[in-house]
């Protein structure tokens, strides 16, 4: 089974948010794969494992995002596809899908993971419109996976409700968290990572139009959102401060 | 001047039947930036006749029902068909759906479809020169961006519970127009064999007005339920920090934080949360934060309004009385 996995680096969930010349700063700040990716590069392996195959990690960023098909690498992962190009730099999600459209339309495979989201932007588009642009269906935030022959199985998670679907390949999943819990990398997997090929793409080796990949939203302001002032701390018999808190909400705040 | 007024579509987001409040919230958003256009809602599925009045109420000035049993169910493949002709029939200059299951869902495949931007998961839109301008959390509300559609339609899911709806004007009614749309079965990819709702009781908790949450500090599964009679005499309903979802005490779908949901109801009672960076990511922005915790020093109380420093069992039942006694009296 052919398995590819699209992931994106990015900020580790600890990192605090700093802004700089109106941009976010990457100053000191760790990477990680996106953890919502994370789920879906192991669920890729554990597919290989049981159905034999390859798993191809894909990722379109900047050079320091090679470091993140590296760890899927050392994960298990056998080979990984890296497109940097800094024409990719007012991309939204409308590029990136298209982008990734045009590397995979060049491979072959049977089953398309990725996290619902990344953690950064949250925007939860490029795994639906990848699917799209490839013609292939897709269902979106899945806790379970089950291939069977060309049969998919799986659980989806709907605001809390688990829906069970079957579709057939090929199909694109992205993966809700509760899907599993993503592996370390060993160490004789980090060594063998960093033999592993990794073929590194721009534009210029996609068969796109790179006028089309202009992404049709724009930035404006980033800002960071009102600093909360220390609130109050109630004091005196545990009775009293319950009491008061009521009246504070009912009266004060007027949430209740 | 050329008229700036524009057309804009809401997707009706219905569960169950129901219509769910973040589309009465995409009809306010709407009439912000129609500028005097028409705001036209869609309704998919065989009851969308029993909510024009609820829609109409609200701000829609003509609703197309696609009453087809097909959509009676979310799948993707029969929404993004029906989605698609509704777009081609109205011609929007601008469509909103909920950041919800169904809204995230499709928007993008039919973005990805009509070659057009989108930008998902709004708290709040505004018009300003003649353009629409979005606000949305980044990093899970550690930042925020103000986006801009370069060209095309411009296209947004909206967060619920952010952008306020408009009070029921009821004598506002709506022009009604069905929309005949042929999904063929063999279209239709996934099939939905079996539905389990873990959420069916109580209030969802991306929509509720209160959200009392629980961390490590309850200790148990059982340990959640003091926490759930508070929700259930507020309205609310209960969410869990990442610490307590690892721990198995609680379904991964209660966990709010920037991996897990996010939340900004009017109301977050933190009960046993220490208040991890990523933690509160996902309810910093909450309108009033109580934290409730026995250790002083914990992070929590750097972004609540009302803290006590106390045990959670105990405390969580005493407010539960006083609660009840208050609302008792009115």
């Amino acid at each position: 089974m052919n398995i590819l996995v699209c992931l994106k680096q990015t900020f580790d969930t600890e990192e605090r948010i700093v802004i700089e010349d109106g941009q976010i700063s990457e100053d000191g700040v760790e990477f990680v794969i996106n953890p919502y990716d994370e789920y879906a590069v192991e669920e890729a392996i554990r597919l290989r494992d049981e159905h034999g195959g390859e798993v191809t990690v894909i990722t379109v960023g900047p050079e320091r995002a090679e470091q993140a098909l590296r760890t899927a690498m050392a994960m298990g992962a056998d080979k990984g596809i890296i497109v940097d190009d800094e024409d990719l730099e007012s991309a939204d999600e409308y590029s990136i899908a298209r982008v990734l459209a045009a590397v995979i339309e060049d491979l072959d495979y049977d089953i398309i993971l990725s996290g619902y989201m990344a953690v950064d932007d949250g925007s939860a588009q490029v795994g639906p419109r990848l699917a799209e642009l490839l013609g292939i269906p897709h269902i979106s935030t899945i806790t379970k996976l089950t291939v069977d022959g060309e049969t998919v199985e799986v659980e989806k998670d709907v605001e809390g409700d688990t829906e069970y679907i079957q579709s057939k390949l090929p199909i694109l999943v992205t993966a809700q968290q509760g899907l599993n819990d993503p592996r370390y990398p060993s160490l004789p997997g980090i060594m063998k990572a960093k033999k592993k090929p990794l073929e590194r793409m721009d534009l210029d080796d996609l068969d796109v139009d790179e006028d089309e990949l202009e992404g049709k939203t724009e930035t404006l302001e980033i800002f960071l959102p009102p600093e909360k002032e220390a609130g109050k701390i109630l004091d005196g018999e545990l009775e009293d401060q319950v009491k008061e808190l009521v009246h504070l909400l009912r009266n004060e705040a007027k949430v209740i | 001047m050329e008229p700036m007024s524009k057309n804009v579509l809401v997707l009706a987001d219905v569960r169950e039947g129901e219509l769910r409040n973040v589309s009465l919230e995409s009809l306010a958003a709407a009439i912000k930036v129609a500028d005097g256009g028409t705001v036209t809602a869609a309704v998919f599925g065989s009851k969308g006749k029993d909510l024009v009045e609820k829609l109409a109420h609200h701000g829609a000035d003509r609703v197309l029902l696609v009453p087809n049993e097909q959509l009676d169910t979310y799948t993707t493949d029969a929404y993004f068909q029906a989605f698609k002709q509704v777009i081609e029939k109205v011609e929007p200059d601008v469509i909103f759906t909920g950041h919800t299951a169904i809204g995230r869902d499709v928007s993008p495949r039919i973005a990805a479809r009509l070659n057009l931007g989108l930008v998902s998961d709004c708290t709040d839109v505004e018009l300003k020169d003649g353009k629409i301008l979005l606000t949305r959390p980044i990093y899970a509300g550690k930042a925020f961006v103000k986006k801009a559609f370069r060209d095309g339609i411009v296209f947004a899911t909206l967060r619920p519970n952010n952008i306020p709806a408009l009070e029921a004007d009821t004598g506002r009614s709506a022009e009604v127009e069905e929309l005949d749309v042929q999904i063929a079965p063999d279209s239709l990819r996934t099939l939905i064999k079996d539905v389990v709702r873990k959420a069916s009781e109580g209030v969802d908790l991306s929509e509720a007005r209160v959200v009392v949450s629980g961390g490590r500090g309850v200790k148990s599964a059982e340990g959640f339920k003091p926490l759930q009679e508070l929700a259930d005499l507020l309205g609310g309903a209960v969410g869990a920090s990442r610490g307590a979802c690892d721990a198995d005490y609680c379904d991964y779908a209660l966990q709010i934080g920037q991996t897990g949901k996010v939340v900004t109801p009017d109301l977050y009672i933190a009960c046993g949360i220490s208040g991890a960076i990523q933690h509160l990511a996902g309810m910093s922005n909450s309108k009033v934060i109580v934290a409730i915790n026995k250790d002083p020093e914990a992070n929590i109380f750097s972004v609540a309004d009302y803290g006590i420093v106390g045990d959670l069992f105990e405390v969580v039942p005493m407010l539960t009385e006083e609660f009840k006694k208050v609302l008792a009296e009115g």
